[in-house]
């Protein structure tokens, strides 16, 4: 299930680094990240490959270069299938008991 | 694409468990894009040259008027430069619901869609170059959806899909 792959993407800080990064300048290339992390090459591709699977990275080829974006797409579905879900719940609790209280007074 | 311009570009990937024909329609005929997202009743005239805009549903202009942003007629227009049903489409983008964000100027949209390796969905790419429109890309971004501007995007692409999905839009339908 993506769910899954998203959620053990996000369960290492390295990659959640890579993601805030990109999130802070989107469009880079492997050698531009790299510069940022005291990672071998080898180790951050790898990195970048699991958030690419989990559809959390895309990436761009423009001539001879690759450039890497963060695809917040899977974190908004997340959003949409959870967090809404219970956050809604807690407004309508909070919403019900302001009802209440105010009835009373 | 140059360096200079790759930062200012926002790139969005979703897969949807859909045909490449179901997913083009959904993105080009007016009766699926009312249903999803901004809502807008979209016009495309899909040959190189061709005009696509925007209009809004009467009740996207009659929220947007109780808010206090007055709506006009058309709220985003553009050109059409490629159109491959159902693969790939490009056009460009200016967004009207804003004065300062029309004043931006056109932007470039690409949508890409390309059957999955499981053979039973596909992706669809977005890819929005917004150099030189910074209140565009904070749009686009999301970033004023606490204002009720919507959630860009990444929202309209989850909501695509669920309509696609499910038959039915996230905010209910």
């Amino acid at each position: 299930m993506t769910g899954d792959r998203v959620f053990k993407a996000l369960a290492d800080p390295t990659r959640r680094f890579l993601l805030d990064l990109l999130f802070t300048r989107d469009g880079r290339t492997l050698t531009e990240l790299e510069s940022e992390l005291e990672m071998s090459r080898f180790g951050v591709m790898k990195h970048l490959r699991v958030l690419e699977e989990a559809n959390l990275v895309v990436t761009r080829r423009s001539g001879r270069e690759k450039w890497h974006f963060l695809n917040p797409v899977p974190i908004r579905e997340i959003h949409d299938r959870w967090i809404d879900k219970y956050t809604e719940h807690h407004t309508t609790a909070l919403i019900e008991l302001k009802a209440e209280l105010e009835d009373e007074s | 694409m140059t360096t200079a311009t790759v930062t200012t570009t926002q790139v969005y990937r979703i897969y949807i468990k859909a045909t490449p024909e179901a997913i083009w329609a959904a993105i080009t005929q007016p009766e699926w894009t009312a249903r999803y997202g901004y809502t807008g009743i979209a016009s495309y005239d899909l040959r190189p040259g061709g005009a696509y805009s925007v209009a809004p549903t009467p009740e996207f202009k009659a929220a947007a008027e109780a808010q206090g942003f007055p709506c006009p007629d058309v709220i985003v227009d553009g050109e059409v430069i490629e159109a491959e049903p159902p693969r790939r489409l490009v056009t460009t983008f200016r967004m009207l619901m804003d004065p300062a964000m029309a004043e931006e100027g056109f932007t470039r949209i690409t949508h890409e869609i390309s059957p999955a390796p499981d053979g039973k969905s596909c992706s669809l790419t977005l890819t929005h170059e917004l150099a030189g429109a910074p209140l565009l890309a904070a749009l686009s971004r999301g970033d004023n959806e606490a204002e009720g501007a919507g959630g860009g995007h990444a929202w309209v692409l989850s909501d695509l899909k669920s309509l696609l999905e499910t038959g039915a839009a996230l905010g209910g339908d």
